[in-house]
């Protein structure tokens, strides 16, 4: 036990292989031709052979026990290649869910990020429109349910596959009390946040890419100090969320009544730390592909262009839980407890 | 990756906390303030009585940059004067890596005791982030080198009892390989320190040199080598001695004014609050990062650039949404009644802006991002 912040060779080993199976089976097209829903189905049955659905499970229950560290990998490289598969919040919901279908990924799973209304409706839930079990808050329960997918969702930004789904059509199992569901949205805030820092790095690549070719004034316009700079800042945020965001992993997988000493800038709580991470992710995405976007110059605005599909993903994933006023409240609590009355 | 302390580190740690809890008081931070010397002899002394500096010395000791880490961090967090302990060991590092044996003699021990400051002597009125270009002549008669010249923001001067030294020693080779650095004795002749005040309250100085003579034994890692020993003293500083939790202490003084003042309850300070925590907790992750990099036997250079960029810029947005927030009260000075944070509030405002200028400004930090880490063409 001592200060460790490089990946493992196994995590090498996961981030090479699954970035070379996206940028193989996934480029941008890939994507492009998913939209408007977001799901490709192909793609999914490759990640499927690949075993990536159960990698986070219990080996016990035929997952591949991978740690979160491992997962946070994983779900960087999803980031970095905006494949249009619900990885990520599969493997967040698979923190306690066992069947053997969503082990294999025949089924999927969604996260239900906010509890259900007074009507017993998750709305816009993230992968709702193609997910065969919904797992979430309803009343002072979590639950689980199953049923069939509508396939669609409305048109959305980042061209994702929510819809609102019922807590209580289906087949319903009881988990426990809501705060079970607690896991599972930590788990969820965590590989968001991974997936946001794979968003920011191939938004850098990109912008950083596009300014060495083009050229104004008859230089590349990478040569300009104020280009430059912008791009500069961008590699801080992404190293910067991915500490972050590893911390975060590591302290849901080892710590236990972890400190939440701000005034001492100790923090090994999990929870505090995932949604730090989130944040953190979240903001480094928008600047870094707004940025990369704006260094593309017209081009950047044109469809054409693969930024763009990165700008609007960067904004989904990372309002889809919540406003981020919201989101640093509820941070805000947990790190200096609740407002009284 | 791994983000727990050895239990060695944690022991060391805890040693550090204990003193700075007997060391670190009120008294301590007001002294600084009025007579701004940001230096603590006494805990600097304890340090050495209890062989920390020695441990945490790189090169010396244990070394361990994960120590030395921990070590600034807690001195930085607990808001102790550290920067004369840290040009102080940064020195001691440089000069145990490159110094002759009787320089190591003659210099470390009082250093690493906790007894004797060292200044810096490198940037000049004209000579700024441009600092190869210094104008300080030393010039060989004899035995002997005679320094004729002037320096900037020479901090500490007034105290510190070693000076190193940039000059330009050859005329005709390109600005970078003409420099040789010197370590003297201040009480050397021919030196003469003039104080510069400053927006932050540290007293800085402008100093002379005229005609000052030393010998052989005072060049630092070679004649014409002084931009090799340069690099080297930053490359020990770099994000690993202190200054990138700034922020820390400010939180904390902020906080408590605003729980008493009914502040904190507002929704638009927790938010706040919760995002400046984010920003101190990326700052330590990056700095550690750097540590890590050097306790693996690498060079954190660009890393360094990086967390001070990202550290900088988040202790300055802690410093203008908390003065903003406290309003009136962010105005008043420490001592006066009512004053935000004991005043901290309104000292930091004051504080923030140098911490984007010194040790390589904000932008060459940018420029060494774009051209090392992105590949991108120089652009000046």
């Amino acid at each position: 036990m001592s200060v460790d912040l490089g990946l493992s060779p196994d995590q090498e080993s996961i981030a090479e292989l699954f970035d070379g199976f996206f940028s193989n089976e996934a480029p941008p097209a890939v994507a492009r031709a998913a939209e408007p829903l977001g799901f490709d189905r192909d793609l999914w049955n490759k990640v499927i052979e690949l075993g990536a659905p159960g990698m986070g499970s219990a080996p016990e229950n035929g997952g591949g026990g991978a740690s979160l560290g491992d997962l946070v990998v994983v779900a960087e490289t999803v980031g970095r290649s905006i494949a249009p598969v619900p990885l990520v919040d599969h493997l967040a919901a698979l923190s306690v869910l066992t069947d053997a279908d969503l082990v294999s990924g025949e089924a999927i799973a969604a996260v239900a990020v906010r509890p259900a209304d007074g009507n017993g409706l998750w709305s816009l839930v993230p992968t709702g429109a193609v997910a065969d079990v919904v797992i979430g808050v309803d009343g002072d329960e979590t639950v689980v349910v199953r049923s069939t997918p509508p396939m669609s969702g409305p048109r959305n930004h980042g061209s994702m596959p929510i819809a609102d789904r019922s807590a209580r059509e289906g087949t319903r199992t009881v988990l426990g009390s809501a705060s079970l569901f607690d896991t599972v949205l930590d788990r969820w805030k965590l590989l968001t946040a991974a997936a946001l820092v794979g968003i920011a790095d191939a938004a850098k690549e990109l912008g950083v890419a596009y300014v060495k070719e083009r050229e104004q004034f008859g230089v590349p316009v990478g040569s300009f100090q104020a280009v430059q700079h912008g791009l500069a800042d961008l590699p801080v945020a992404i190293d910067g969320g991915r500490l972050l965001t590893h911390k975060a992993a590591w302290a849901l997988d080892n710590v236990t009544d972890g400190l939440l000493d701000w005034a001492n800038n100790d923090i090994t709580d999990g929870p505090a730390l995932a949604t730090m991470a989130l944040l953190f992710a979240a903001d480094a995405a928008v600047m870094a592909t707004d940025r990369s976007l704006h260094y593309h110059g017209g081009y950047g605005f044109a469809e054409e262009y693969d930024i763009q599909m990165y700008y609007r993903r960067a904004r989904g994933w990372s309002l889809i839980l919540n406003d981020p006023t919201t989101v640093s409240l509820s941070l805000a609590d947990r790190l200096f407890g609740s407002v009284e009355g | 990756m791994d983000f727990s302390l050895s239990p060695e580190v944690v022991e060391f740690r805890d040693e550090i906390r204990s003193i700075v809890r007997e060391f670190v008081t009120p008294e301590i931070a007001d002294r600084m303030h009025t007579t701004g010397v940001f230096d603590a002899p006494e805990l600097n002394l304890e340090l050495g009585r209890r062989g920390i500096l020695e441990r945490a010395c790189p090169g010396l000791g244990k070394g361990d940059p994960i120590e030395m880490y921990v070590m600034f961090n807690e001195l930085e967090k607990a808001g102790a004067p550290y920067d004369g302990l840290a040009v102080a060991l940064m020195i001691a590092a440089v000069v145990n890596k490159l110094g002759t044996d009787e320089q190591k003699e003659r210099i470390i021990p009082s250093i690493i005791s906790g007894e004797a400051l060292v200044c810096m002597g490198y940037s000049e009125a004209d000579f700024g982030s441009d600092v190869a270009s210094i104008k300080t002549r030393a010039v060989k008669d004899g035995d002997e080198w005679v320094i004729n010249g002037s320096k900037m923001w020479t901090t500490l001067a007034q105290v510190a009892e070693w000076l190193i030294l940039l000059t330009r020693t050859d005329l005709d080779l390109p600005k970078h390989k003409g420099l040789t650095m010197f370590i003297l004795p201040m009480s050397t002749p021919g030196i003469t320190v003039e104080p510069v005040h400053t927006l932050g309250t540290e007293i800085t100085n402008a100093t002379w040199y005229d005609d000052v003579r030393v010998g052989d034994e005072a060049v630092l890692g070679g004649e014409n080598n002084g931009w090799r020993t340069m690099t080297t003293v930053l490359a020990f500083e770099r994000g690993v001695m202190g200054g990138t939790n700034a922020g820390v202490p400010l939180l904390r003084h902020f906080h408590e004014w605003a729980e008493a003042n009914g502040v904190f309850d507002e929704p638009t300070t927790r938010e706040r609050m919760a995002r400046s925590v984010i920003d101190m907790q990326v700052a330590t992750l990056l700095t550690m990062r750097s540590a890590w990099i050097a306790a693996s036997g690498g060079m954190p250079g660009l890393e360094g650039s990086m967390t001070k960029v990202f550290a900088v810029e988040a202790y300055q947005r802690a410093s203008r949404w908390t003065q903003a927030t406290a309003g009136p009260a962010g105005l008043l000075q420490f001592h006066e009644e009512g004053a935000a944070g004991e005043g901290f509030v309104e000292y930091d405002a004051r504080h923030s802006p140098v911490m984007s200028i010194y040790g390589g400004t904000t932008e060459i930090n940018r420029n060494n991002i774009a051209e090392r880490h992105l590949g991108l063409p120089k652009s000046r």
